[in-house]
């Protein structure tokens, strides 16, 4: 598909590279945040990669839409057949299960699997962060393991822990603040994800892996990490 | 160095014009609803455009400044006092140490802003002390201020008395051009303020999702502010608009101003807590030059919506900011 342009009121571009949540897609939304970032266009405030578009945000004082289309377009042509190759892959340590993820039985039960094998399931991809929303640092992943598709709760939970990871619907995910949601809680990282004053760990284009590990391997990782 | 809030009132924020740079990471912007409001604030004594100020909601604050401070109210207009006497919006004053600023309840619009000399001097988290409600994040501890909280000022007592001379020696040259500021093209009150103001919108992005008729009804249509408005949104009611298929799109990134429309179809007004992105159909994009005035409006007040191209759109704000900067070159 070709990349199409579209005005997002009178400080936005949206640059829509596809329609569906795909490899491909997310490859061609990564090169082009890449190529607009390293383009340094006049007027550019900052990028926003979502599964299938890039907004550009733009201020209209040093720039208009029809100059920043003109700028964008030649961009988004050259990216279009280039394989996003890489990114970091950032591995996240996980206990599964017991008061970390208070939702694995369940979780096991209604895959009809075994607790062991659903921490093997959900442990074995590399996970494609499509974009962070919702809270800062809350990866979009792509790639869980159609066994493991689970609803969300019907009661969502008022206070999830940072660190919690999770599943909701057909995808998973992991908590960097403290948050309300509904998602099914597999387990916790003991890892500061998210911290004011240093950047993210991760960034939308890279991958995660969750590796598990035991309770006191957590609790001494927690200790090192300050997040006891 | 500080104020000390004896009672905020419904809700009263630290903002200033928002995080930016950081949507990508999933950071929300915030800022102040009614940003022309907090520049202007900002302006009249001699801050920078992106100083941290006070927002309240309706009523409030009252506060005590611990060290003397100047400061200016904008924003929709309620009686104020300091010390019991009457002071005026759109003016820059003087508040002597221990003196206490009584503001009321507005007579028409939502949203006041409480500037002071140097601002607000709160941490900044990834370069803003705009607060984050939604995330508990920024501002003054993540939260909505409380009665007893101590907010630290940037200025001295003795600095801001110093400046206090100075504006008034530079005043006796020059006097305040007071009503060009006051009336000076707040967008809210060029918009009739509580008559049916017409907020300019361009074609969302997935326009095309929707009917050519809902796209007729949306600009020809009355839409009133339900109850459910906040710092994030102003959900609205009117006539239904239709999608061809369906509202749900796959996420992406959104702005302040965004109109969504959700499964009931009606839109919501993406405001200055908006997430960064959505998963909505978006029938339009509220132009920015007519957010201060979104921001102004009550629930039950009505709205109605014309298209604009982003020709238009750009056209518009840089007026709005060519209108700030000819009131500042008229200030003294």
């Amino acid at each position: 598909m070709e990349t199409a342009l579209y005005p997002v009121g009178d400080c936005g571009l949206l640059a829509v590279c596809g329609s569906e949540i795909d490899e491909g897609v997310g490859d061609k939304v990564t090169a082009l945040d890449a190529a607009v970032r390293a383009a340094r266009l006049p007027g550019v405030v900052e990028t926003v990669p979502a599964f299938a578009s890039l907004l550009v945000r733009y201020d209209p004082l040093h720039t208009d839409y029809d100059t920043l289309a003109a700028a964008v377009q030649p961009l988004a042509a050259r990216t279009r057949a280039r394989r996003h190759h890489g990114g970091r892959t950032v591995t996240i340590p996980v206990c599964y299960g017991g008061d970390y993820g208070p939702d694995l039985a369940f979780v096991a039960q209604h895959a009809g699997l075994t607790e062991g094998e659903v921490i093997r399931r959900h442990t074995a991809p590399k996970y494609r962060i499509y974009m962070l929303g919702f809270l800062p640092g809350f990866p979009y992943l792509g790639g869980l393991d159609p066994a493991l598709f689970t609803p969300r709760l019907q009661n969502p939970r008022t206070a999830i822990p940072a660190g919690s990871v999770g599943i909701g619907g057909q995808q998973t995910g992991v908590y960097p603040v403290a948050s309300p949601g509904g998602w099914q809680l597999l387990g916790r990282t003991p890892l500061q994800l998210f911290a004011p004053d240093r950047p993210l760990p991760y960034a939308a284009g890279d991958r995660i892996k969750f590796t598990p590990i035991t309770p006191a391997q957590f609790e001494a990782l927690a200790r090192k990490e300050g997040t006891v | 160095m500080s104020l000390c809030v004896l009672n905020p009132g419904p809700l009263t924020t630290v903002q200033d014009l928002g995080r930016e740079g950081c949507a990508a990471e999933g950071f929300r912007r915030c800022g102040a609803a009614d940003n022309y409001a907090a520049r202007l604030a900002n302006l009249l004594i001699g801050n920078n455009p992106g100083d941290a100020v006070l927002e309240t909601t309706l009523r409030g604050p009252e506060i005590q400044f611990v060290t003397a401070a100047v400061f200016a109210l904008t924003g929709a207009e309620a009686d104020a006092t300091l010390d019991g006497k009457p002071v005026p919006f759109f003016a820059p004053l003087f508040a002597p140490a221990g003196s206490r600023l009584t503001v009321g309840t507005a007579s028409n619009g939502l949203r006041s802003y409480l500037a002071v000399w140097g601002g607000i001097a709160v941490a900044p988290l990834r370069g803003s002390r705009s607060t984050d409600l939604a995330c508990h994040l920024g501002g003054f501890q993540g939260r909505a201020l409380q009665p007893g909280d101590v907010l630290p000022l940037a200025r001295t007592g003795q600095e801001a008395a110093a400046h206090w001379q100075e504006l008034c020696r530079r005043h006796l040259d020059h006097p305040l051009g007071d009503e060009t500021v006051r009336r000076g093209g707040s967008p809210w009150r060029q918009m009739g303020g509580t008559r049916l103001p017409l907020l300019r919108a361009v074609a969302g992005p997935q326009a095309e999702a929707f009917t050519p008729l809902a796209r007729e009804i949306f600009t020809h249509g009355v839409y009133r502010l339900t109850p459910d408005c906040n710092r994030m949104a102003c959900k609205l009611q009117g006539p239904v608009l239709e999608t061809v298929a369906g509202s749900d799109i796959l996420s992406d990134g959104i702005v302040e101003g965004s109109v969504q429309v959700s499964g009931n179809g009606q839109p919501i007004v993406m405001l200055a807590d908006h997430q960064t992105t959505g998963g909505y159909a978006k029938i339009a994009t509220v132009i920015s030059a007519d957010l201060p005035a979104l921001a102004q409006l009550r629930p039950g007040q009505a709205v109605a919506f014309d298209w604009v191209d982003p020709a238009r759109a750009v056209a518009a704000a840089r007026r709005q900011a060519a209108l700030l900067q000819q009131i500042k070159e008229r200030l003294p």
